[in-house]
């Protein structure tokens, strides 16, 4: 039996709705998920996403829609029928048994036989570097460790969907980043459809495949970490991942301009009503003296200077009262080299880092 | 540095003080507990030691061995107890697991009901049962009427209407605190059971009922217990046809004024209990008949 004995499935998720008296929990919801693909659910809390994850693994019973894995319509089916995989945020491992009992608990119900009920549990165990750990108690182990047992727990049976919500939430920073890249390996090497739920922007980011922002219990965007921080759909979108300043922008022709001047932009421009001009700190460039040819380039004065450590932020206020952050890294020299607050700038963006976005409110 | 090292004895005095608060507070119910329980069972246990001429002798202990009506005794109150419990279990568990799963306010509501009879005086409802139970009462003439039976049963005066009065005055007892273990269980746990591939009983006893097994044993072993030394409600409703240890150390002191007899009943009945206790608390910790830890 190899890591990939059973093939990943793919979901589909169609018009799936669910309402708590006349809040949409779940608004017409349409999500294709490929197989073997690492999708997040990301979105604030009360978005929607978690109900979501509850419909897929049958705790949460829509009004209405339908839900496919593969070819196989599940939306009716039980939870203990639909072999998926799941991690909750709490762990949920029975403190009546050990490690091994935990992890050995879905192959009993199926019936496996003891040698290789060992076996798989061994190598579960292993696989979420845990050997050697099945006879120790729940309350013996640290939430690292939990955490790795409760996933060991949902893949020791081979599911060809896992979901995962908010898995890393209890944990310490630290361990929390060492774990989003070792699911991201199990990930790679299992294969199996994942679906995972999160509030955290950066876990999002560093870990999938592809990311769906959830609020208001609709999909506000599905698209690549790549995609979705360089090219957000809306507002919404632009504003929950990484941080960002806006400024209204006006369409003239192709093009748009802001406060008269003309933006240059590499990037489409959306056909919106009202448009915005997005400003990642971290792309804004503090220009000195001679201005870079082909930038954008705004004048500012320095309202605010912060130390942050690893970088500083700066905010800029423009002629027409509207500020700007810029974050830049603190290397040699570079702090007592800055402007004093109440110095005038000048702030240039890179025509392939201005991103105008649909500022209608959605 | 001077004021520092000089720091040290005057944080040791607090510490000590602070202890001695505690123990002055807890001294009151010490005093109590030692002259409304120790004393008395001490007196007792002397007692149970002294024969019919005064002087010290085992005729006490010696006629509970020889005399077969009270080893017939010691075994009734035994059967009582654990019928009572058995009793209570059947009807208490399902209704604490239904009730566990009603939501907190309904719960709570539920849960005053199951404490309403407490705010009753136990004679009265051990009486009430008394003319429920009787030939001429509701029950006979209720079932007569709607034909379950045609001549009105016995069902006071003896073993089932000594059981039924304990279950109901017993029930609150294993309510309880297996209600509390049950509440305590994370929802989770059933969820991860059913998404791991156990159907909805096979989730229940895997993993609901051995998480409830502390509360049902905490209130279990309550029951039995109480059951063990119980008076009020088995006189009244056993009619003279179930006698218990209670009872007839009641009979040694009111009708043959044997202290000494009634003395060495209480301390078999003392010991026994110990003992059960002592058994128990080897299969559990005895925090949780509190409700403490989990």
């Amino acid at each position: 039996m190899t890591d990939k004995a059973k093939d990943a499935l793919p979901i589909t998720v169609r018009n799936v709705t669910k309402t708590y008296g006349k809040v949409f929990a779940l608004n017409d919801v349409c999500l294709d998920i490929k197989s073997g693909e690492f999708l997040t659910l990301l979105g604030p809390s009360g978005s929607g996403k978690t109900t979501l994850l509850m419909v897929l693994a049958g705790f949460t019973r829509p009004d209405s829609g339908s839900l496919m894995f593969g070819d196989r319509e599940v939306i009716r089916t039980a939870p203990h029928l639909r072999d998926v995989g799941m991690v909750f945020q709490n762990y949920a491992l029975f403190p009546h048994m050990t490690v091994a009992g935990n992890v050995g608990y879905p192959l009993r119900l199926r019936k496996i036989g003891k040698s290789e009920m060992d076996e798989r549990i061994n190598r579960a165990l292993e696989t979420v570097q845990l050997g050697g750990y099945g006879d120790r108690k729940i309350d013996q182990l640290s939430g690292g460790q939990k955490q790795r047992v409760a996933l060991a727990r949902s893949i020791v049976f081979e599911p060809r969907i896992l979901l995962m919500d908010e898995p890393l939430s209890a944990l310490d920073k630290k361990l929390r980043d060492r774990m989003q890249i070792e699911l991201r390996h199990l990930h790679e090497k299992l294969g199996m459809t994942t679906v995972y739920v999160t509030h955290d922007q950066r876990e999002a980011l560093t870990m999938s495949d592809r990311i769906a922002v959830v609020n208001f219990g609709r999909i506000m965007q599905l698209a690549n970490p790549r995609q979705l921080y360089d090219q957000p759909a809306n507002r919404f979108v632009a504003d929950f991942i990484g941080d960002s300043t806006f400024l209204p922008v006006t369409r003239n022709g192709s093009g748009v301009t802001f406060d008269g001047a003309a933006l240059k932009t590499t990037n489409p421009v959306p056909d919106a009503a009202s448009l915005l001009l997005m400003l990642r700190p971290e792309r804004v460039r503090l220009l000195s003296g001679a201005t870079g040819d082909n930038m954008n380039t705004f004048a500012a004065t320095v309202s605010e200077l912060v130390y942050q450590g690893d970088s500083y932020l700066m905010y800029a206020q423009l002629p027409d009262g509207s500020e700007i952050s810029l974050r830049g890294a603190v290397r040699d020299g570079t702090v007592s080299g800055l402007p004093k607050v109440g110095d005038p700038v000048t702030l240039g963006l890179d025509p392939a880092d201005t991103v105008v976005i649909d500022g209608t409110d959605s | 540095m001077n004021t520092l090292a000089t720091n040290a004895p005057g944080l040791r005095r607090d510490e000590g003080m602070e202890r001695l608060a505690l123990f002055g507070l807890a001294s009151p119910a010490l005093l109590l507990v030692m002259v409304i329980l120790v004393i008395p069972v001490g007196w007792l246990f002397y007692l149970s030691f002294i024969g019919a001429d005064g002087q010290f002798s085992l005729e006490n202990y010696a006629r509970m061995v020889e005399r077969k009506s009270y080893s017939r005794i010691f075994v009734t109150t035994f059967q009582v107890s654990l019928l009572t419990t058995g009793l209570c279990i059947a009807i208490g568990y399902p209704l604490a697991y239904f009730m566990s799963q009603l939501p907190t306010k309904i719960a709570n509501l539920c849960l005053i009901t199951v404490l309403l009879p407490f705010w009753t005086s136990l004679l009265v409802r051990t009486y009430a049962w008394l003319v429920l139970l009787q030939k001429q009462g509701l029950v006979n003439s209720w079932a007569i009427s709607l034909g379950l039976w045609d001549e009105p049963i016995k069902i006071v005066h003896n073993m089932t209407g000594t059981l039924i009065g304990m279950v109901h005055i017993m029930l609150p007892f294993l309510i309880l605190p297996v209600y509390g273990a049950m509440r305590a269980i994370d929802r989770d746990y059933l969820k991860a059971a059913s998404n791991l591939g156990a159907s909805p009983s096979r989730a229940f006893w895997t993993v609901f009922f051995p998480l409830s097994t502390p509360g049902l044993f905490a209130g279990a072993l309550m029951v039995f217990v109480l059951c063990l030394g119980f008076f009020v409600t088995p006189a009244v409703l056993g009619g003279g046809k179930v006698i218990l240890v209670s009872m007839k150390i009641v009979s040694n002191i009111e009708l043959f004024v044997n202290w000494g007899a009634a003395s060495a009943m209480g301390v078999v009945l003392l010991v026994l209990t110990v003992a059960i206790l002592w058994i128990a608390s080897r299969f559990l910790r005895l925090e949780q008949m509190t409700g403490g830890g989990h």
